[in-house]
């Protein structure tokens, strides 16, 4: 008997990535499309708003516990960061705080498929993701933030720093995770700097094996559904010390590196291998 | 970038509100829910300006065969008429499920 | 530091080195770190602050961080020094944190990329904001440049953000040459958009408007700054240290702001129509 087809959370909308996420029949979009909180800016450039931004907040549970999920649609916009968009997160992420304060836990997710601030919205795009920053920060002080990098957006520019500060951070051979895109290195440093074109470059730079593998990301999962809700279900007892926290150990690593011979992406994953999760 | 409105005649009340879609490249999104006064309205809001007489070919098609009394919305970026019918039939499906 | 491309060569302002001395009356040199973050322990209204800023060196070993920008070596550092005066504080009251924000960009590289700077980032703004969770008055000083990556490492988890009203005080996203390419339109065209878009806008009178910055502080001379200059700096950032001591040591006073209400209206009806559905949701 051969096993059931796999389906794929790569191929999956926002909206659907949410519900995959929380517990069946527990799934509960709030502010969505017809909720009609759209873009105030985007019009008056010529561009389509969509009816809820391009943020899915569903809230449910995940394991029998209270949960919330913001999950980015990366088929709008690049899944970029606007005014609306950001402050859905950053107020999901507000409110799990007060719950927790409140000793009601609530378990936060973020499926983040972003190429950071809308420039269309910058500086407002900008102070979404400080909010963003600052809300996970408190956070992850009563549960942990766990956070999702799919593909095939990714995730870049200030959102990536908020998949670094996530207490775990999952990820797929197909993801791609790092402060700056590749076509942003390329302009900026130039072609010889990085190829944007060039994907095996690309991905052994910044995809999700490598992440992975150099420890900046906790778990490596195949494109599946059911693999990927469950590894979010799992990792509510992330106790490791957030990678953000571990100052003394990445400083010790940088200062061992040559900038005039970096490593090659090869190198790294024997320097920074993955230590052993107890 | 275009906002256009129509409205056709209805029979049928329709009973909940629908979602299918979303506003990529190529693509759109499609908001129905029941309408207040027994008539069908749609508003557009199009990235690609100066096809109302496609739109509205699309829409007679698609109003031939649905008579539900609903307001609906499109936020679209350059759906060709197939997608756009398309997203329509899946909003009506949505609606049955 | 040219690039194939034409990349943009970062505009090498002074104004972080000069400010932090001229509110320290220090060079700030770390024994051991890069010379580009300067941290010195300073009298503010009668108490310590420790004033950190980072600048540019043209000598810096990772050669895309020379310009100014926030790179791997500046944004761990930041992180260490914030937390070290997190740890220094335990048993006293935390002091001031005055970030002094003259940053151009987070640093582009291959060697950034892999060495993983959005970790670094990440490092230096936990850091800031962990400190401001502990009691910490954060304060950013904002007296050149603002923009993206680097200034959400650098002063954007701050309590409250002052700025010296000068036309090369900027903040953004992107440069304008960089957001000009990306997005393949004119640097003027772009700048025209700003006129009619406040958060496209670079100028921080425009910034100023969207209710994030706690004050804009005018008449000073931001590039030669004379003692009574510095005197009125140091006296609105005692102000703004207290009255950070006085509110939650959250954000959220970048919310309640007359620039929120007015240019934010979108963020504050998204927290309020989510509470009402959140509570409803259980």
């Amino acid at each position: 008997m051969s096993a059931p087809p796999r389906s794929s959370f790569i191929e999956l909308s926002a909206r659907e990535r949410a519900a995959a996420l929380l517990d069946a029949g527990s799934c509960r979009e709030l502010l969505g499309p017809f909720a009609r909180l759209k873009s105030p800016w985007l019009p008056l450039q010529g561009i389509v708003a969509q009816a809820d931004d391009g943020v899915v907040l569903s809230r449910g549970c995940i394991g029998g516990e209270s949960a919330v999920v913001a999950a980015i649609e990366g088929a709008y916009q690049g899944g970029s960061i606007g005014e609306v968009s950001g402050s859905k997160i950053a107020a999901a992420l507000e409110l799990a705080l007060r719950d927790c304060e409140r000793g009601r836990p609530v378990r936060p997710v973020l499926v983040l498929e972003t190429g950071g601030v809308r420039l269309q919205e910058a500086n407002l795009g900008l102070a979404a993701i400080a909010e963003i920053h600052a809300a996970i920060v408190a956070l992850r002080r009563h549960v942990p933030v766990v956070g999702v990098v799919a593909g095939l957006v990714g995730c870049f520019g200030g959102m990536a720093l908020a998949a670094a500060l996530c207490s775990r951070l999952i990820v797929t051979r197909q993801a791609r995770l790092g402060m700056n895109g590749p076509e942003v290195i390329e302009q900026e440093a130039g072609i010889a700097e990085l190829d944007a074109m060039d994907g095996a470059d690309v991905w052994g730079l910044m995809g999700g094996e490598q992440r992975y593998a150099t420890g900046l990301a906790d778990v490596l999962v195949e494109d599946d559904v059911e693999v990927i809700a469950a590894q979010v279900r799992d990792a509510c007892s992330a106790a490791a010390l957030p990678r953000t926290e571990r100052v003394d150990e990445f400083r010790r690593r940088l200062a061992g590196i040559d900038p005039q011979r970096p490593p090659s992406p090869a190198a790294l994953r024997a320097l920074w291998a993955r230590e052993r999760q107890p | 970038m275009e906002r256009l409105q129509f409205s056709y005649p209805a029979r049928q009340s329709v009973a909940r509100r629908v979602h299918v879609g979303v506003v990529g490249s190529g693509d759109l999104e499609v908001l129905l829910e029941p309408s207040p006064d027994g008539q069908a309205h749609v508003s557009i809001n199009t990235s690609v300006e100066g096809f109302a007489a496609v739109w509205r070919h699309v829409l007679d098609r698609f109003f031939g065969r649905f008579d539900g009394a609903a307001v609906i919305e499109i936020n679209d970026s350059g759906a060709t008429p197939g997608v756009v019918l398309l997203r329509l039939e899946q909003a009506v499906e949505a609606l049955r499920e | 530091m040219s690039a194939a491309t034409g990349g943009s060569e970062p505009r090498l302002s002074g104004r972080g080195l000069c400010w932090f001395q001229a509110l320290t009356g220090q060079p700030g040199l770390l024994a051991c770190g890069p010379r580009t973050v300067r941290v010195a322990d300073a009298p503010l209204g009668g108490e310590t602050a420790r004033f950190i800023a980072v600048v540019a060196d043209a000598a810096n070993r990772f050669p895309r961080a020379r310009g100014g920008e926030v790179g791997l070596d500046e944004a761990w550092t930041l992180a260490h020094e914030v937390r070290r005066a997190i740890a220094e504080d335990r048993q006293r009251r935390p002091r001031p944190l005055i970030a002094v924000v003259d940053v151009t960009s987070q640093a582009y590289g291959r060697s950034e990329e892999l060495l993983a700077i959005h970790l670094a980032g990440a490092a230096a703004a936990d850091a800031y904001a962990s400190a401001r969770l502990e009691g910490h008055p954060v304060i950013a000083l904002l007296v050149g440049n603002a923009m993206s990556g680097a200034f959400l490492t650098h002063g954007y988890q701050a309590n409250r953000i002052l700025a010296l009203d000068s036309p090369e005080v900027l903040i953004h996203a992107m440069s304008k040459e960089s957001a000009a390419r990306v997005t393949r339109r004119t640097v003027e065209a772009l700048e025209e958009l700003g006129e009619r878009i406040t958060p496209m806008a670079y100028d921080v009178r425009s910034f100023a408007r969207l209710g994030l910055l706690h004050r804009l502080i005018e008449g000073v001379n931001a590039d030669a700054p004379g003692t009574a200059d510095v005197e009125r700096v140091r006296n609105e950032l005692s102000a703004a240290v207290a009255d950070a001591r006085a509110t939650p040591h959250d954000l959220s006073s970048r919310l309640t702001s007359q620039g929120a209400a007015a240019v934010r209206a979108a963020s504050l009806e998204v927290r309020r129509r989510l509470a009402e559905e959140w509570d409803a949701a259980g």
